[in-house]
């Protein structure tokens, strides 16, 4: 159940997120990706390597160059699980429970 | 880690129970669902309007930055019973996810700590699946949203 948590740690981040979505439309290298992003480019490489471990993106070699794709099944998988959900819920009761601490203390 | 909240949707029906245990007094945690201003603030949304009473209703609205209106919600409370429970209906306008029906549960556990039951009935199996899916939606939603910011950045 490891991988399960690592999965949704691994969309949690934004950027990770935004990464989905660039190799989504079409396959790119890493630099292609870190071209799309203000953000250092070892910290694009770090979240490639947290995306591919986690199995939602794929390294295809071709020729000199690594091109990163979509695991489209490992996506299904994901969109199809309620964790997002009970993360939402959670976040939202952290808020109020942070809230009404303060709220007390007044 | 047990996670604090805790999530029960079997496969096939079209309910699901949402549980969570607060480190808060009880009437604070209540305080927390029946004030609009406080409301807002933990719901990350503007209250329009917030009656807590039997018959009374509700109105939810959020705009992005550029003052358009991306989530509107409403509905009618049922029953209000302070410290207690509330039942209300929850309806996400322009959305195909119809009025859901809301039982809040809230139970004292000491003087500190109380828990929190919500149980959501929807109107068919398919609307509770596509709700339980809508935040991953989203999520990629607003990653693609940075990612237009960003790439119009670049642009200019």
């Amino acid at each position: 159940m490891n991988l399960r948590r690592d999965v949704f740690q691994a969309i949690a981040d934004p950027t990770r997120r935004a990464i989905i979505l660039l190799v989504a439309s079409q396959s790119m290298t890493a630099g292609a990706i870190a071209s799309n992003f203000d953000t250092a480019r070892p910290t694009v490489s770090k979240h490639l390597q947290i995306l591919t471990e986690c199995e939602l993106l794929k390294q295809e070699q071709n020729g000199r160059e690594i091109y990163y794709h979509i695991n489209a099944t490992k996506m299904k998988e994901v969109a199809d699980f309620i964790e997002p959900f009970r993360n939402m819920w959670d976040d939202r009761f952290n808020k109020l429970e942070t809230i009404m601490k303060k709220f007390k203390r007044k | 880690m047990e996670p604090k909240t805790k999530i029960k949707a079997e496969n096939g029906k079209q309910e699901l129970v949402i549980t969570r245990e607060f480190d808060l007094p009880l009437e604070l945690l209540f305080k927390a669902y029946t004030e609009p201003g406080i409301v807002a603030q933990w719901m990350g949304t503007k209250v329009v309007k917030l009656e807590s009473k039997k018959q009374g209703s509700y109105q939810f609205e959020t705009a992005d930055a550029k003052g358009n209106v991306v989530f509107q919600a409403n509905g009618v409370i049922h029953e209000f019973s302070p410290n207690r429970k509330i039942t209300r209906t929850f309806e996400m306008e322009n959305t195909p996810f119809g009025v859901q029906l809301e039982i809040y549960e809230f139970e004292s556990l000491n003087e500190d700590t109380c828990k929190l039951t919500m149980h959501v009935i929807y109107e068919t199996v398919a609307q509770r699946d596509q709700v339980l899916q809508l935040p991953f939606a989203q999520g990629i939603n607003m990653a693609h949203n940075r990612l237009q910011d960003i790439v119009t950045k670049l642009k200019q």
